[in-house]
């Protein structure tokens, strides 16, 4: 069973519940390598999402979802995590296009467009000791689902698995991108707060699959 | 905490209003979203100049909006970059239809903001070229950070890349010099005290009474290293080393001698440093062809200063006596 436009706005209602429930976390993951920013900026932007959700025109599709959440968070959120998820979200936009339903390939190849996005804005690679240390294994265990066969909803669990063991990952790496990269060694022993996000995004995605699908 | 702010989330608003009705004669201000733009703007056929970031280091960049320099400047929140909406409203507001350069501080937020903005501009068929400036040698440039930050080599990037394109150089030439002057300059900066960012409310990070931190950004953030109290020739010694070992400056080199202080620092202590300075450049066959002295890249209230070099050639001498008429740089006009 494919994931429609109520999936869509499932996800982007639990991603604003999680990250503000996240908020203190994130901002202290943020702080200890960072600007200390990264919870409240992220909350300020799907904050200001939730209300916009009520303004979609009739007929809307997963892809115009996205594409509001990008538009808003390129707008509201600012420091670098505004231009990469804005970006992530509007390649996952293009990517899912004006189909009504998104299959498990179909939501695949969304994470991979997402996930390109990123790295093409960002420049950085896996291992760096950023968002995409979440996304390159969650992309990699969602395309492998999609190929096995695995329906809409598993493909998001087993991307989400992916990126929540990817976050955890980070914590023994140097950061080599963006402000935690002028700390060099003093960054390991820290988990990188844009992959937690990351991971948490995820999540709810996968939640809002399992909700929607009866899985 | 003491300021003279009414309330934390209205600083940067308040603070732009009342700039913008202060210089009237040369800038008008947009509130939503907030840019600050030349009151002529845009020029037909002249290349428009914007630049922008965190709000705190004034009067980067709106007090640099004017005739001979910036035709926008987007302040975002204190210490914050600003998003890619106002960057686009700037970029219009500024198009004559000879392109738009981005100058941008290495800071990845303002990069990837900037990068955005640039894009979206594409897409309604403006032509933007950005130039990233990265002068500061207290950070190490390597493959594995974000590279070196932005600091005081900004100004003197704005300043001269605005004359370009004031005198009808093209996109590509502006972005030249401008590219040219980032690639002669070098600086270094250190802090005696702390600032406190007003929503944050506390000060960014924890110095002793008798500690000077060497190598400091412009938020404050980590430096070097961490030294007790020295005497002023002391401390520009420490500053000047590295930025002449790090271009490197030497015999016969003709510079434009900035000494920038962080907010807090008075006058008759920057012109304490630009004494000793100017002492070592001369023992050393460097020649001081231009200087500027004052508060003009600073951390809020941060007490320290920065020592900017910037290597010239006659090009960029002939742009950095051009006419500019600004809230904070004015002369020959």
């Amino acid at each position: 069973m494919g994931l429609d436009i109520n999936w869509a706005v499932d996800w982007v209602r639990r991603s604003a519940e999680v990250v503000a429930e996240h908020r203190v976390e994130l901002i202290r993951l943020d702080r200890d390598i960072g600007d200390g920013d990264h919870g409240e900026n992220l909350d300020r932007g799907f904050e200001a999402v939730v209300p916009k959700l009520d303004d979609l025109a009739a007929g809307s599709t997963p892809g115009d979802v996205l594409k509001l959440v990008a538009m808003t968070l390129i707008s509201t959120v600012g420091g670098a995590a505004g231009p990469l998820y804005g970006t992530a979200y509007l390649k996952a936009a293009a990517s899912a296009g004006t189909d009504a339903s998104l299959d498990g390939s179909a939501v695949a190849r969304m994470l991979e467009a997402a996930r390109d996005g990123i790295v093409s804005r960002g420049k950085a690679e896996s291992g760096d000791k950023t968002m995409i240390d979440a996304w390159t294994p969650a992309v990699d265990a969602a395309t492998e689902a999609a190929a096995a066969g695995a329906d809409a909803s598993a493909v998001l669990a087993a991307a989400a698995e992916a990126a929540a063991s990817g976050a955890e990952a980070t914590e023994p790496l140097v950061a080599r991108k963006g402000r935690a990269s002028y700390l060099g060694e003093r960054s390991v022993g820290h988990r990188d707060p844009g992959a937690q996000s990351s991971a948490l995004l995820l999540q709810a995605a996968a939640d809002a699959a399992s909700e929607s699908t009866g899985a | 905490m003491k300021k003279i702010i009414n309330d934390p989330k209205q600083v940067v608003e308040e603070s732009v209003a009342g700039f913008g009705s202060a210089h009237a004669d040369i800038v008008r201000v947009e509130l939503d979203p907030v840019h600050v733009v030349r009151a002529d703007a845009p020029i037909a056929g002249k290349v428009g100049i914007v630049s922008g970031g965190g709000s705190g280091h004034e009067p980067l960049h709106a007090g640099y909006v004017g005739f001979g320099m910036l035709d926008a400047a987007v302040p975002g929140a204190v210490f914050t970059s600003p998003t890619p909406d106002p960057i686009l409203a700037a970029t219009k507001a500024v198009d004559g239809g000879a392109g738009v350069l981005h100058i941008v501080k290495n800071y990845t937020g303002d990069v990837l903001n900037f990068e955005t903005a640039a894009e979206l501009a594409g897409m309604d068929g403006i032509t933007v070229r950005a130039v990233v400036t990265d002068d500061d040698v207290a950070v190490k440039d390597s493959l594995y950070t974000a590279g070196r930050r932005g600091v005081a080599g900004t100004v003197l990037v704005e300043k001269i890349a605005g004359a370009a394109a004031e005198r009808g150089d093209s996109l590509d030439e502006v972005a030249a010099v401008a590219e040219r002057v980032n690639a002669n300059a070098r600086s270094m900066g250190l802090a005696l005290t702390a600032c406190i960012v007003p929503h944050a409310g506390e000060p960014s990070f924890d110095i002793g009474e008798d500690e000077i931190e060497i190598g400091i950004g412009i938020h404050g953030e980590p430096g070097r290293e961490r030294v007790g109290l020295e005497p002023a020739d002391r401390l520009v010694d420490r500053l000047l080393e590295p930025v002449l070992e790090d271009l490197p400056f030497g015999d016969g080199d003709r510079v434009l001698l900035f000494v920038n202080g962080m907010g807090g620092t008075p006058q008759v202590e920057l012109y304490i440093a630009y004494r000793r300075a100017a002492e070592v450049l001369a023992e050393r066959g460097i020649e001081v062809s231009r200087s500027l002295v004052g508060n003009y890249i600073t951390a809020l209230e941060m007490q320290g200063m920065s020592i900017t070099l910037l290597k010239l050639d006659d090009e960029m001498i002939e742009l950095w006596d051009a006419p500019v008429q600004t809230a904070a740089l004015r002369w020959g006009r």
